[in-house]
This record gives C-alpha cells, structure tokens and sequence, in this order.
C-alpha cells in the first residue's frame, strides 16, 4: 500500500518548529547559567523572541491541525500502542502551548516587557510581582524539563518505528521522494 | 469697623502663610524610581531607602533647600541578579560610592504649582549641574513634590567596561521621584 503522507505543510510546520524548539530548548539552558552581561540580556530578548515566534506558530499549526486530518495509524499497531501515540501528541501540543504562555506569564511578572523583534510590544499579562515572577521561572523550567523528557519519548518511538517495526511511520513525515508520489 | 475688621483679618492670614513650611520627609510615602532602556524596552526600577532634609515654604520659593542623599545598595531592578550587578563595581560601585547625593542651588518659582530646583547631582565621584521640574500640591499641612528629570549614565561613569556601549542599556534614564512632606 502506498504511504499516507501528512500534507506539506504539516511537515513543513513540524520540521520548522522541531529545529525552533531544539534552539530555544538549548539557548534557555545556556543562556540561564551565563553570569549577567550585555550578551545575556541580548540572549534572553531573542529567545523572548523565538518564543513567541513558536507560540505564533504552533496556534497556526492546531489551526491546520483540526482541519487536515492526518493519516490514521497502521492497523498492525495494538490498540494501547495508538493510545499511547495519541496521548504522547496531546502532550507535545499541550506542551508547545503552555511552555511560551509561562514564559510570557513569567516575563511581565517580572517586569521586562517582551516586544517582539524589538518592534512589536506584547502586552504584559501580569504586574509586576517578583514572587509570581519567580514561581512562574520555576514552572517554565519544569515545564521544559518535562518538554525534554515528552520529546526523547517522542523521537525514541519514530527511530524504534523506522528501524524495529520497518513501518512507514517515520517515511510519512519526511519530505517525499520524487519516485514515490 | 468694617475696615478694622478687614486689616485684622488680613494680618492674621499673611503670617499663617509663611508659617506652613514644610520640613518632615515621609518616607513611607516617597518614591525614588527610574526608568531606562534595555534594548528599546522601558524597564522601571527603584530605590528603597534615602535620607533627606527640607524646607520648603511655598510663600518663600526662593529659600527653599533641599538635599537627598540615596543609598544606592538599596535598588531594585525587579531581578536579585540585576541589584547585585549594578551594586558592583562597574555600575555605582556602592563600597567606595554608597550614596548618590543632591543638593538644590537655585529654586525658581515658574506660576501655579511649578517649580524648577537647580542642584548638584554627584553620583560614584562624578558631579554635575541638573535642573529639575518638579510640582507641588499642598493639602493641608502635607504638601506632596513631583517630578521627574533625565540624567545620562555615562556623565557619572555608571555602567562601565562591557556595559559602557548603549545598544543593550541607553544612555539616558529618567529619574522619577515623588517627596511627600508635612510641616512641623
Ligand atoms: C516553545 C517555546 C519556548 C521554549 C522551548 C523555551 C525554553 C526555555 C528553557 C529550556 C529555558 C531554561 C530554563 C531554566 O533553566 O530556567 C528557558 C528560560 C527562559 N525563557 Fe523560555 N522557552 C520558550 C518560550 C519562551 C517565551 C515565549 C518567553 C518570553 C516571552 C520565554 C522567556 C524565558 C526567560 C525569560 C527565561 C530565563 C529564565 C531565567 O533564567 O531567569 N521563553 N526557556
């Protein structure tokens, strides 16, 4: 049977995202141990940056999402398998959502207001309290660290299904060959 | 008699004029903050403690003296690693500069509620002339001053080294202040 492939712009949406993500994944942990200088501050605001550029886009992509089905899951797959497949890509999502929403929560509790690209502001959600302000960086790292640990899950499962199952789980998000189609 | 009466209502009232000067800094009802930019963006700050004398009789403009000394290790930049930075040496190097000091020259009533106070602003060794506007509301015996006035950081040396470049923190920052004072 012919592979089902997710339409190109959920591929493009999810490989964009992937490097995005694994950038803002690194410079977060490796701006927050920098001592404080100019190029820290310079950091923080494009990771601020970045950050809001993902939360742009994964809104866009549940857009896409809710209205292109993607393909359903191999047959050969048990019914706790597909579960788990499911609830691992809910939390990705739920993820990609609250991960960016905390770190904008934490930016105006912290009161450095976040413009975007250094022209367009965002408004602040929260005043400014320093006690909400660190609750709120504890809970954008926890949040990552989880990130993290929802991520290797992930991509462990699409390595385990291209390389043990050799089903074409990993094919139908990668770019299409020009033989196939 | 009506005349009488009239000159004895008078005399009364120009002494009780003079008499409200106004001396007692409230702290707990002061401010000292500040405003500048981090890479295009408006960050506030403050300072929590300063120490001050004043007299200020609205009907002597011209006698009023003021003076302000702020503990600069008291800031708060709203993040524990900012207020430990500019406590350091290349910000106000508050071991060998602890406190910022103003004294007024020349006050200058301008009408209505305005003033303009000239001073000496010396801050980490550094000292310059500064003209600053400021209003005053009295409500009875508690008179409130407001104002606020731009200094640039460089003239006192405040951010040295990797920070003496403005691109990520301007030059310019706007001292905001507001004294509430009562007569004795
Ligand atoms: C999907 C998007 C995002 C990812 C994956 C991400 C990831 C991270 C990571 C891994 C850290 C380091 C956590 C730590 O060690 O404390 C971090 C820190 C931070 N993030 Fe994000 N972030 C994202 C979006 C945002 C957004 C939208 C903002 C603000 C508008 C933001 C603001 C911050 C700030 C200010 C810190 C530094 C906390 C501190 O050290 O004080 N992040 N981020």
């Amino acid at each position: 049977m012919a592979t089902q492939h997710y339409t190109s712009t959920a591929k493009l949406l999810h490989w964009l995202m992937a490097i995005l993500l694994f950038g803002l994944l690194a410079l977060g942990f490796y701006m927050h141990d920098l001592p404080l200088s100019p190029d820290k501050l310079k950091l923080y605001s494009w990771h601020k940056w970045a950050g809001v550029s993902a939360f742009l886009l994964v809104g866009f992509r549940l857009l896409w999402r809710f209205t292109h089905r993607p393909p359903a899951l191999p047959e050969s797959m048990p019914k706790l398998m597909q579960f788990a497949a499911h609830a691992g890509h809910l939390a990705l999502y739920g993820l990609m959502l609250a991960i960016p929403l905390s770190g904008w929560l934490m930016s105006s509790a912290k009161g450095f207001q976040t413009v975007w690209f250094g022209v367009l502001p965002i408004p602040d959600l929260l005043d400014k309290n320093k006690e909400v302000g660190d609750l709120l960086q504890t809970v954008h790292m926890s949040l990552n660290l989880l990130f993290v640990a929802v991520l290797a899950g992930h991509i462990g499962a699409a390595l385990k299904h291209h390389f043990i199952d050799k089903d074409d789980i990993l094919i139908r998000m990668a770019p299409r060959h020009s033989k196939e189609n | 008699m009506k005349r009488l009466a009239f000159a004895l209502a008078f005399a009364t009232l120009i002494p009780a004029a003079h008499a409200v000067e106004y001396t007692q800094v409230q702290s707990d009802k002061s401010a000292i903050n500040f405003v500048y930019k981090q890479m295009g963006v408006a960050v506030d700050g403050k300072f929590r403690k300063f120490s001050s004398q004043l007299n200020f009789d609205p009907a002597k403009p011209a006698a009023a003296k003021a003076s302000f000394a702020v503990e600069l290790a008291s800031v708060d930049t709203g993040a524990t690693e900012g207020d430990e930075e500019v406590a350091g040496k290349a910000w106000f190097n508050t071991k060998a500069f602890p406190t910022a000091q103003f004294v007024s020259g020349n006050v200058k009533a301008l009408g209505g509620n305005k003033y303009e106070v000239a001073g000496r602003l010396t801050i980490k060794g550094k000292v310059q002339d500064v003209v600053v506007p400021a209003t005053f509301t009295a409500q009875g015996n508690v008179g409130v001053f407001d104002g606020a006035f731009t200094i640039r950081r460089a003239d006192f040396t405040i951010g040295e080294g990797a920070w003496a470049k403005f691109d990520i923190v301007a030059n310019d920052v706007l001292i905001k202040f507001r004294i509430t004072a009562s007569s004795k």
